[in-house]
C-alpha cells in the first residue's frame, strides 16, 4: 500500500469545515415491532474530522447503531440530526444526497459480485452521476490507495477476505464522504490486515473524514491514541449523559 | 476543508497525474450494474409468444372488419329484382316493363336484367345442368324467375325500396323486391361476434402479458435484491434503480416483441396468401396499411407495459427500505 492518500475532488465545504456536531443524537430510542427496545436513549454527539470506535459486546446493538448513522433505519423516537439536517423527517427524496455524504464499510463487505474491483469502487460515483471519463482517474488511483492494481479487473469472489474489505474500505471512501461508519471491518481478517486497514481508516481521517468504527478488538483501539470511545451495553451508552468520552489513556484503568 | 497551499499543489499534481494516467490506461470494462440476463428471465419468450397470438388475433379481428366492410360496400346500393310465378311470357313481358320504368326512376344509377344463361349459371350450383333449356320439351316442369339487378345511390334503405316497389306496382305486379344487404345481415352479426372474440383475446393476452412480466420483475427484483440494498445505502435514488430495471425489462420485451411479430407476420402474410389464391373476391381479406400500422403497436405497447410494470414493482417494492 501506498502511504498517502489517492488523489480525488474535495467536496466543497466538506472536512470540518463547520465545528458544530456533524451527527447529533438526542433520546433516541429504536424497537423492532412491538418487541422490546433494541436501542434505547442513545444521546451522543459527532464532532468532524474526530475518530470514534464504537464498542461493546456481541449482541450490545452496535450494528443497530450503526444503521441508523447511515440511515439504512428509522428510529422509533427520539432526534436524529446529521449535518444539520433532521434525518428523521426528511423526505424520501432528499435521503440519498444525505447518503452520498456517508460512505459505510459493511461488516458483510456487500461488494456487488457480477462487478469488478473497478466497477464496485466506481459505483457510488456512477450513481452520483459523475462521468466516466472523470471517475477513471480517481478509481484506479483509490485502488492503487488499498493495495488492489492488481486485482482491478477481478471479481469479489477471486479476492480473500483481506482484499474485499479493502475494495469495500476504498468503495466507501472513493466519494470523500463527511462521515465514514465501518461495522467490524477488522472481524474477518488476521491482526496484520487488520492494522493495516486502522492504516486507511486513519489516514481518512487525517484528510478530515469523521470516522466510526465499530468494533471490540481493544489493541486496535490501542493503535488510536487519540480516537474516543463510545461504549454499548445492552442497547444503552455506557455514559446516562451519552457524552463521548474514554480517551485511550484512560481505558487501562476501566 | 481548509488546505494548505502546499496541499494543493500536491493534490492538484495527484489528479492531474491520475487523468494524464487515465488517458493511456487500458479502459476497464464495465458490466452493467442491473444484468440484463438477471432482469429478462424468461421474458423475451413469454413476450415473443404472447406478441404473436395477440398480432395474430387481432389481425384476425381486422381482417374480418374489412371483409364485411368490402362486402357491405359492394351491396349497398343493390337492390334485386324477382318476377316469379307468373307464366314465362307473362314473367318476360313484366321484366320488360319494370326494365323500362326502372331506368326512368330517380336515384337509380344501373340496371341490368340477367338473361337466361345468367340465371342458369346462377342456378347450377344448385340445380347442375337441370336448368330450363337444359332438356328440351321440359320447360314447363321449372319456370326460371326473370331476375333484374339495379343499384341506387347511396345504401338501398327503406325509403329507396318503397319507391321502387311503388313504381313497380304497375307495371310488374308480380316484382318483389329486397335489398342486396339484408342478405349480409346474418354474416356481418356473424363477423361481428367473431371481431368481439378478437378483441376479448387481445385483452386477455395483453393482461396475460402484465401479469408474466409482472411475475417477472418480481423475481428479477427478489434475484437483484442485494444490489438493490446496496445501491440504496450508497445514495441511489428510488428512480435511478427504477430505471434500470424499466430499461433491461423494456430491452427483452422488444427483442422479445420483435420475434413475436415477425413470427406473427410470416403467419398472416402465409395465410393472406392462401385466401388470396382462392380468388380475386377474397382479396379483401388483406390488411391495409394502417391495420399494419396498428399491428405494429401490439409490440411497441408490449415494450411499454414491460418498462411501466418494471418500473412500478420496483418503485413499491424500494418504498418499503427506509
Amino acid at each position: 500500500m501506498t502511504p498517502d492518500a489517492p488523489s480525488f475532488e474535495l467536496r466543497e465545504g466538506s472536512f470540518g469545515s463547520s465545528t458544530g456536531p456533524i451527527v447529533r443524537f438526542e433520546n433516541v430510542g429504536l424497537r423492532y415491532g412491538a418487541g422490546r427496545e433494541v436501542l434505547s436513549d442513545i444521546t451522543f454527539k459527532l464532532h468532524p474530522g474526530r475518530f470514534y470506535f464504537l464498542t461493546g459486546p456481541s449482541g450490545a446493538g452496535k450494528t443497530t447503531l450503526l444503521k441508523l448513522l447511515y440511515l439504512a433505519q428509522r428510529p422509533s423516537r427520539g432526534v436524529i440530526s446529521m449535518f444539520g439536517e433532521d434525518a428523521v423527517n426528511l423526505s424520501r427524496a432528499r435521503r440519498p444526497e444525505l447518503r452520498r455524504r456517508i460512505g459505510v464499510v459493511f461488516q458483510d463487505f456487500r461488494l456487488v459480485p457480477h462487478l469488478s474491483v473497478f466497477d464496485n469502487v466506481a459505483l457510488p460515483l456512477r450513481l452520483a452521476g459523475v462521468p466516466e471519463e472523470e471517475l477513471i482517474g480517481p478509481v484506479t488511483d483509490m485502488i492503487e490507495w488499498v493495495g488492489l492494481t492488481l486485482a482491478l479487473d477481478q471479481r469479489p469472489s477471486t479476492l480473500s477476505g483481506g482484499e474485499q474489505q479493502r475494495v469495500a474500505i476504498a468503495r466507501a471512501v472513493i466519494t470523500r464522504p463527511e462521515l465514514l461508519v465501518a461495522d467490524e471491518p477488522t472481524g474477518n481478517v488476521d491482526p496484520q490486515m487488520a492494522v493495516r486497514l486502522l492504516y486507511l481508516f486513519s489516514s481518512m481521517n487525517k484528510l478530515g473524514t469523521t470516522v466510526v468504527l465499530a468494533t471490540h478488538d481493544t489493541s486496535l483501539m490501542n493503535r488510536q491514541p487519540d480516537a474516543a470511545v463510545m461504549r454499548l451495553e445492552r442497547g444503552r451508552l455506557d455514559d446516562p449523559t451519552g457524552m463521548i468520552r474514554n480517551p485511550p489513556e484512560q481505558r487501562g484503568r476501566r | 476543508m481548509i488546505l494548505t497551499r502546499k496541499e494543493q499543489a500536491t493534490l492538484f499534481a495527484r489528479e492531474g497525474f491520475g487523468r494524464a494516467r487515465a488517458l493511456w490506461q487500458p479502459r476497464v470494462a464495465s458490466a452493467p450494474l442491473i444484468s440484463q440476463k438477471s432482469v429478462a428471465g424468461p421474458v423475451p419468450w413469454v413476450i415473443a409468444i404472447m406478441t404473436a397470438l395477440t398480432v395474430i388475433a387481432a389481425a384476425g379481428g381486422l381482417a374480418l372488419g374489412g371483409i364485411a366492410r368490402t362486402a357491405a360496400a359492394d351491396l349497398a346500393g343493390g337492390v334485386t329484382v324477382q318476377i316469379a310465378g307468373p307464366a314465362e311470357a307473362e314473367a318476360e313481358r313484366q321484366a320488360r316493363a319494370a326494365v323500362a320504368a326502372l331506368v326512368k326512376l330517380d336515384g337509380v344509377t344501373a340496371v341490368r336484367r340477367l338473361g337466361a344463361k345468367d340465371r342458369e349459371d346462377l342456378l347450377r350450383p344448385w340445380l347442375g345442368d337441370m336448368g330450363a333449356g337444359a332438356m328440351p320439351g321440359d320447360e314447363d316442369l321449372l319456370v326460371m324467375p326473370e331476375l333484374i339487378e339495379l343499384r341506387v345511390a347511396g345504401n338501398a334503405g327503406p325509403q329507396s325500396l318503397d319507391r321502387v316497389r311503388a313504381v313497380l306496382a304497375q307495371a310488374a305486379p308480380d316484382a318483389s323486391v329486397s335489398a342486396d344487404m339484408e342478405w349480409l345481415a346474418p354474416l356481418q352479426e356473424a363477423i361481428s361476434a367473431l371481431q368481439w372474440l378478437a378483441v376479448a383475446l387481445v385483452g386477455l393476452l395483453i393482461t396475460a402479458t402484465a401479469a408474466a412480466v409482472l411475475l417477472a420483475s418480481r423475481s428479477a427484483l427478489t434475484a437483484n435484491r442485494d444490489t438493490i440494498e446496496i445501491m440504496h445505502l450508497l445514495g441511489a435514488h428510488d428512480l435511478q434503480v427504477a430505471r434500470m430495471f424499466q430499461k433491461a425489462a423494456a430491452m427483452s420485451a422488444a427483442a422479445g416483441g420483435a420475434a413475436g411479430f415477425a413470427v406473427a407476420q410470416a403467419t398472416i402474410l402465409l395465410l393472406a396468401g392462401k385466401f388470396a389464391a382462392l380468388g380475386p373476391g377474397n382479396t379483401a381479406a388483406g390488411l391495409r396499411w394502417f391495420d399494419w400500422a396498428a399491428l405494429v403497436l401490439i409490440p411497441i405497447a408490449g415494450v411499454v407495459l414491460a418498462g411501466l410494470t418494471a418500473r412500478i414493482t420496483v418503485l413499491a417494492t424500494l418504498r418499503r427500505m427506509p
